[in-house]
C-alpha cells in the first residue's frame, strides 16, 4: 500500500511536466507514414521504429546508388522513394531522386534501342514526370529552400523546355533566403525565351533592371538577351540600353 | 549531508571501476568505435552527400551503442552484486538503499559519459576531415562561378557539418543513454534476473520511440474503445519519449537547434531521470533482499 502510493505521488508530480515538455518537443516531427512499412520491409521497419530512420534513408539511398551503377531504373525508383519518404526533409534526396529520372533514366530510356521509337519516347517522358513528380513533392514538404525550386526550374528548362514554369520556379527561388545569386538573372533569361509579347516584354523590364543594377549584373547572356529583346520589342533608339 | 556524499561517490567510483573491467564494455565500445570510423568509408559508395551520410551513420552509431551499454551494464548491476552478495556487506555498513541505488546510478552515469566522450572525439574529427575534403571539392568544382556562388554553396557544406548542432546530438544521445540507465534500474529494482531486464528493456525501448505517436492518439484522436485509450494512457504516462532525443532527423531536416529547444530537452531528460529513479528507489525500499 505505501508502495502504491508513494509510486502515485511520483507519477502526478511528473506525468504534468513529462507531457508539457514532450508536446512542446514533438512538435514540427514528419510523421512516419503507415504504408513504408510494406515498402522497406519488417526489419527496416523495426530499425526505423528504433530510432534509425536517418540511417536507414542512407543505407537506402546508398543501395539507389548501386542500382543506379547498374542501370536497374525499377530497382533504383523503389529505393528512391523510400528513402525520400523516410527523410522528406532531405533537400538532396529529393533533388538527386529528380535528376536520376528525368535526366540519366529518361535519357537511357530514349536511347534503348531494344524498344520501337514511340515506346521509347512514351518511357522516357514517364521517366521525366516522375522527376517532375519528385521535385514537387520536395517543395511540398519544403516549401522554404530555394534548391528544389532551382532543380525543379532547371527541369523544365532543359528536359521540357516550358521556359515561361522555368522562370517561374527560378524567380520562386530568388525569393527565398539561400538562394544562388543567379536565380533572379535566369529567370529573366527564361522569360525572353517565351515566344508571346507579355512575357517578352515583363523579361525585357526584368533585364532591363537588373543591366542598370550594375556591372556585376552585365554578363555576356544578359547583354545579347536584352539587345535581343531591344530589337524585337522595338525599343526607341534613344531608350536602348545596349548599342 | 557530507557523509552521505562521500559514501555515495565511494559506491559510484567502485561501480564504474567494476564495470569498466566488463568485458562487454570493451566489445561495445571497439565496436563502436570502428562503426564510427567506417562510416567514413560507407559514405563513400554513395556518390553525392558523403558528409551527410558520414554524419548519420556516426551519429546513428554513437546513438545505438550508447543505448545498448546502457542497458547491458545497468541491467547486471544488481544481479552481480546479489549473487556475489557483495550487495548485503554494503548495506549491513551505514550506507541507504537510497545511497546504494544512486551511487550505482551514478557509476553507470559516468562510465557513459567516458565512452560518450571517446566516441564523440572520434566522430567529431572524422565529420570534420569529410567537412574539409568536401570544402576543398567545392572550391575546385565552383573556380569559374561568382563569389557570392561559391559563397552560398560553402555555406551549405557548413551548414551540413555544423558543430554545434552535431555537438547537441551527441549531448543527446548520451541524455538518452542516462534515461534508459535509469529505467533499467527501475526494472532491475523489481526484476529477478538480468535477462528479464535486457528483454523488457528492448520492448521498452520500442515503445519509447513510438510514445510520441501514442500520445498524438490519446491527446488528439478519437479513440472508440475504452481499453484501447487506457493502453494509450498507460504508454504516454510510464513510457519516455526516445524520439526526441534523436536530433539526427533534425539535423538531417536542417533544422535550428535553437537554446530554448535544448534547454527543455534536457528538462525532459532531467524529469525522466529523476522520476524512473525514485521509482526504483521506492521498488527497492520495499524488496525483500
Amino acid at each position: 500500500m505505501k508502495l502504491i502510493l508513494v509510486l502515485a505521488l511520483i507519477m502526478a508530480i511528473f506525468i504534468p511536466a513529462k507531457l508539457e515538455l514532450e508536446s512542446y518537443l514533438s512538435r514540427g516531427d514528419a510523421p512516419l507514414k503507415l504504408g513504408v512499412r510494406e515498402r522497406i520491409g519488417q526489419s527496416a521497419y523495426v530499425a526505423v521504429l528504433g530510432g534509425f530512420r536517418s540511417v536507414i534513408a542512407d543505407l537506402l539511398f546508398i543501395d539507389a546508388s548501386a542500382a543506379w551503377e547498374r542501370t536497374d531504373w525499377t530497382q533504383l525508383l523503389l529505393r528512391l522513394r523510400q528513402a525520400t519518404e523516410l527523410q522528406p526533409h532531405s533537400i538532396m534526396f529529393w533533388d538527386v531522386a529528380a535528376w536520376h529520372m528525368a535526366w540519366n533514366a529518361s535519357i537511357a530510356a530514349e536511347r534503348d534501342e531494344t524498344r520501337a521509337p514511340s515506346a521509347r519516347l512514351r518511357a522516357s517522358r514517364e521517366y521525366i514526370q516522375l522527376g517532375r513528380d519528385f521535385l514537387e513533392r520536395g517543395v511540398a514538404h519544403n516549401p522554404d529552400q530555394p534548391q528544389l525550386y532551382e532543380a525543379l526550374a532547371r527541369l523544365y528548362r532543359d528536359r521540357l523546355h516550358d521556359h515561361a514554369r522555368a522562370a517561374e520556379n527560378f524567380y520562386k527561388a530568388s525569393q527565398l533566403p539561400g538562394h544562388m545569386a543567379y536565380d533572379e538573372r535566369f529567370s529573366a533569361y527564361e522569360l525572353s525565351w517565351c515566344k508571346d509579347h507579355e512575357h517578352e516584354r515583363e523579361a525585357y523590364e526584368r533585364l532591363r533592371a537588373l543591366y542598370l543594377r550594375g556591372e556585376n549584373e552585365r554578363l555576356p547572356t544578359l547583354i545579347s538577351r536584352l539587345k535581343f529583346l531591344e530589337q524585337k520589342l522595338n525599343i526607341r533608339p534613344a531608350e536602348r540600353l545596349i548599342r | 549531508m557530507s557523509a552521505a556524499l562521500t559514501r555515495i561517490f565511494a559506491i559510484a567510483r567502485i561501480t564504474f571501476i567494476e564495470m569498466a573491467r566488463l568485458r562487454v564494455f570493451y566489445v561495445l565500445v571497439l565496436f563502436a568505435l570502428a562503426l564510427v570510423l567506417g562510416s567514413s568509408f560507407l559514405a563513400r559508395i554513395s556518390f553525392q552527400q558523403e558528409l551527410q551520410v558520414t554524419e548519420d551513420i556516426a551519429l546513428g552509431a554513437v546513438n545505438f551503442f550508447l543505448s545498448l551499454l546502457a542497458i547491458l551494464i545497468t541491467a547486471q548491476l544488481l544481479p552481480r552484486d546479489m549473487e556475489d552478495r557483495v550487495i548485503y556487506s554494503v548495506l549491513a555498513k551505514p550506507v541507504t538503499r537510497f545511497e546504494y541505488m544512486l551511487g550505482k546510478f551514478l557509476g553507470v552515469v559516468a562510465l557513459l559519459s567516458v565512452s560518450a566522450i571517446a566516441m564523440s572525439l572520434l566522430c567529431v574529427a572524422i565529420i570534420h576531415l569529410r567537412e574539409q575534403t568536401a570544402i576543398r571539392e567545392t572550391m575546385a568544382q565552383m573556380a569559374q562561378s561568382t563569389p557570392a556562388d561559391r559563397a552560398a554553396a560553402l555555406r551549405g557544406v557548413y551548414e551540413a557539418g555544423a558543430m554545434n548542432r552535431l555537438s547537441a546530438a551527441l549531448a543527446a544521445a548520451l541524455a538518452k543513454g542516462i534515461i534508459l540507465a535509469a529505467l533499467t534500474l527501475c526494472v532491475s529494482s523489481f526484476a529477478t534476473s538480468s535477462v528479464f531486464t535486457i528483454s523488457a528493456m528492448a520492448m521498452i525501448y520500442l515503445v519509447g520511440n513510438l510514445e510520441s505517436v501514442a500520445r498524438d492518439y490519446w491527446l488528439h484522436q478519437q479513440v472508440p474503445s475504452v481499453l484501447a485509450r487506457a493502453f494509450l494512457a498507460v504508454v504516454t504516462f510510464v513510457f519516455p519519449d526516445l524520439q526526441a532525443f534523436n536530433l539526427t532527423d533534425q539535423l538531417f531536416a536542417g533544422a535550428v537547434l535553437s537554446s530554448d529547444l535544448l534547454l527543455r530537452l534536457a528538462g525532459l531528460a532531467a524529469v525522466y531521470t529523476a522520476s524512473y529513479l525514485l521509482i526504483a528507489m521506492a521498488f527497492f525500499s520495499q524488496r525483500e533482499l
